[in-house]
């Protein structure tokens, strides 16, 4: 039997992870991820799970390396600052292949920035969160519903292939409620042989390690990680296209300023503009093929975003000269509104007809 | 023919591999200690080690049991992250002065003040041995190192943390002892607190920690029979020997006792707790 409730976002990420057979959270306070941790502390001594509140964002995440190499699914939340405190653990356990959920309700920067919701931790989830050579799958939702589904889907892939995920909602998605199907407990989970639990003296040890003092070795591991990238790549991007087909303007948005694209975008057609929209529902692997599709016939692709212009240079990568690429974008904690969004789509679209 | 009889051989969880310590080094004889420890007790497949960031980083490749290697300073972290998936596991974190008393200092405490069911190992030799001799935490007044070249000079660089006597102010741990391993008599010692940290944590009593107040030649600048008696000249005066806390030896049947009865007169913490 399907549960519809209504909650919040950061509730749904926290309930549907348990339901994905998470039992291990370890956090750290901050504003504006608070309900999830608040919610995980309640709930989890009832399924007979750990909620542990950390020192910090740092020994949270090595508390995540080593449950995950221990063999538990396990997940932690943050927000944008605390979720630089994070990068070092991240990239720990990439270098160790472990698996784990890393939320981040992203809020305004740099710095201390803001409490206000933001996109502005792109490039940080999809480029550079921590050092070396290595990617995190990173998923964007747009709705509560969604936040469920993909906190219940994370592990799965984790556990797949192997990496650390990224959940990058904002403090908008985190704090709206909306009504949510909530799935089914998972029953069956994934072995994991190469587990740090015990030898029981049965086999030979398992190490959970990124150190490789041997360059040769440590190449390999990285060209073997990266092959591992490319399936994902093959097989993980996901959109969702609204109106593209014959669009003229392709607005290219996730998370929250997805939403107030497909506003400003069911505006335009209203106005007799072609105007579509393509959201990324992973940020990486970037949806290449649906961008890459759309830069055949569009004329012109817009990317709206809550920061400065980051996903633009992903855009632009993708369209390669082919198509314009524009930005239009609020930062700081500011959200644009959908008239704003129009505007811009309105501004366009006459160049486009010169 | 006689019959052969085996008086002495490598520990079984000590793996027949080569080390990277250096001659004279006393990480060998710690990591003996705890190996043997390990088949004493007989729990090598059920225990999970933990390599620090430091001399001991390739630790993971010495010992027979699953391993993990911790970011700098995050061993007590990762051990409490394993310990809580796997609570019938014997954990250990084995860690440096710089790991442990500096960058990892955060981590140190908070493991110990939440009374974490696991056994920390700390080599305490006054300075960053990997990295070529810079100054520590523990590094002495006064002490030459890489990084303090006129002298640790307190009034800019401040003082040494003994890390015993600060962990020993909570009420997290069940069982603290300084040692060294300076002479076979302190071996023997250092074997004993070693062996009864992890039966502390086998018996569920609580945190267990042991320091080892340890030379390092190399760094120092000194031949290994040196540097001994410049450690017990000098260390041990600083950092003396001895047990810092032993919640058993003090009557009670855990930490969790110990705690109680320390905060009997403060009303909400004596609150009968929910199991």
């Amino acid at each position: 039997m399907t549960e519809k409730v209504l909650m919040k976002g950061n509730e749904a990420l926290a309930e549907c992870a348990m339901r994905a057979g998470c039992r291990f959270f370890f956090g750290y306070p901050i504003t504006p991820q608070t309900e999830l941790a608040a919610y995980m502390s309640k709930c989890m001594p009832k399924i007979g799970g750990t909620y542990l509140q950390a020192e910090s964002e740092i020994a949270a995440i090595n508390m995540v390396y080593g449950a995950a190499a221990a063999g538990a699914r396990v997940m932690t939340s943050s927000s944008s600052p605390g979720i630089s405190l994070k990068s070092e653990g991240v990239s720990y356990m990439a270098g160790a292949d472990l698996p784990g959920v890393i939320i981040n309700v992203q809020r305004g920067g740099p710095g201390l920035g803001s409490i206000q919701p933001s996109q502005s931790d792109y490039w940080q989830a999809t480029r550079a969160l921590g050092h070396g050579d290595y990617h995190m799958i990173v998923f964007a939702p747009s709705t509560v519903q969604e936040m469920a589904d993909c906190a219940y889907n994370a592990f799965d892939v984790a556990d797949k292939y192997l990496t650390p995920v990224m959940i990058l909602a904002d403090g908008m998605l985190g704090q709206m409620m909306e009504p949510v199907v909530l799935p089914e407990p998972k029953t069956e989970l994934p072995e994991k042989p190469w587990a740090i639990n015990g030898t029981k003296c049965q086999r030979k040890h398992n190490i959970a390690n990124s150190l490789y003092l041997d360059p040769e070795l440590l190449e390999q591991k990285n060209i073997e990680r990266f092959e591992r990238y490319e399936i994902i790549k093959a097989n993980e991007q996901k959109a969702e296209e609204f109106m593209v087909e014959d669009a003229d303007i392709v607005l290219v948005a996730f998370g929250a300023s997805a939403r107030i694209a497909r506003s400003a975008v069911v505006s335009a057609r209203a106005r007799g503009i072609k105007a579509g929209l393509i959201r990324p529902i992973t940020l990486w692997p970037f949806p290449v093929d649906v961008v890459d599709a759309a830069a055949n016939h569009c004329k012109q692709f817009l990317s709206v975003e809550m920061n400065m212009g980051q996903m633009v240079e992903d855009v632009r990568l993708v369209s390669a000269g082919r198509v314009p690429v524009s930005f239009y974008g609020r930062a700081g904690g500011m959200i644009p509104t959908p008239a704003e969004v129009l505007a811009k789509i309105v501004e366009l679209n006459e160049q486009v007809g010169e | 023919m006689a019959e052969e009889k085996i008086v002495f051989q490598r520990p079984k969880s000590l793996l027949p591999v080569v080390t990277n310590y250096c001659p004279g080094c006393v990480h060998g004889i710690v990591n003996r200690l705890v190996a043997e420890t390990i088949d004493e007790l007989g729990i090598e497949g059920r225990t999970v080690g933990i390599a620090p960031v430091g001399c001991s980083v390739m630790a993971y490749n010495f010992f027979a049991c699953d391993m993990a290697e911790a970011a700098h300073g995050r061993a007590p972290a990762v051990a409490t992250g394993i310990k809580r998936v796997c609570p019938d596991n014997i954990v250990f974190s084995y860690q440096g002065d710089g790991d442990l008393a500096s960058i990892g200092m955060a981590e140190t405490v908070h493991a110990a003040t939440r009374g974490e069911h696991i056994t920390v190992i700390f080599i305490n030799n006054a300075i960053y041995g990997m990295t070529g001799g810079q100054m520590a935490p523990t590094s002495l007044p006064n002490q030459v190192t890489q990084t303090s070249p006129y002298g640790r000079d307190v009034s800019t660089a401040g003082y040494p943390v003994r890390v015993c006597e600060l962990l020993s102010s909570l009420d997290g741990p069940a069982y603290i002892e300084r040692v060294t391993v300076d002479c076979p008599k302190n071996i023997r010692k250092a074997k004993k607190a070693i062996k009864k940290a992890f039966q502390y944590q086998i018996d569920g009593i609580g945190y267990s920690f042991v320091e080892v107040v340890a030379t390092c030649p190399t760094n120092w600048g000194m031949t290994p029979q040196k540097a001994f008696e410049w450690l017990r000249e000098n260390m041990l005066p600083y950092y003396p020997l001895g047990v810092y806390r032993d919640v058993v030896a003090d009557g009670f049947a855990n930490a969790a006792e110990a705690a109680a009865a320390r905060a009997k007169d403060c009303p909400i913490a004596s609150q009968g707790g929910k199991a």
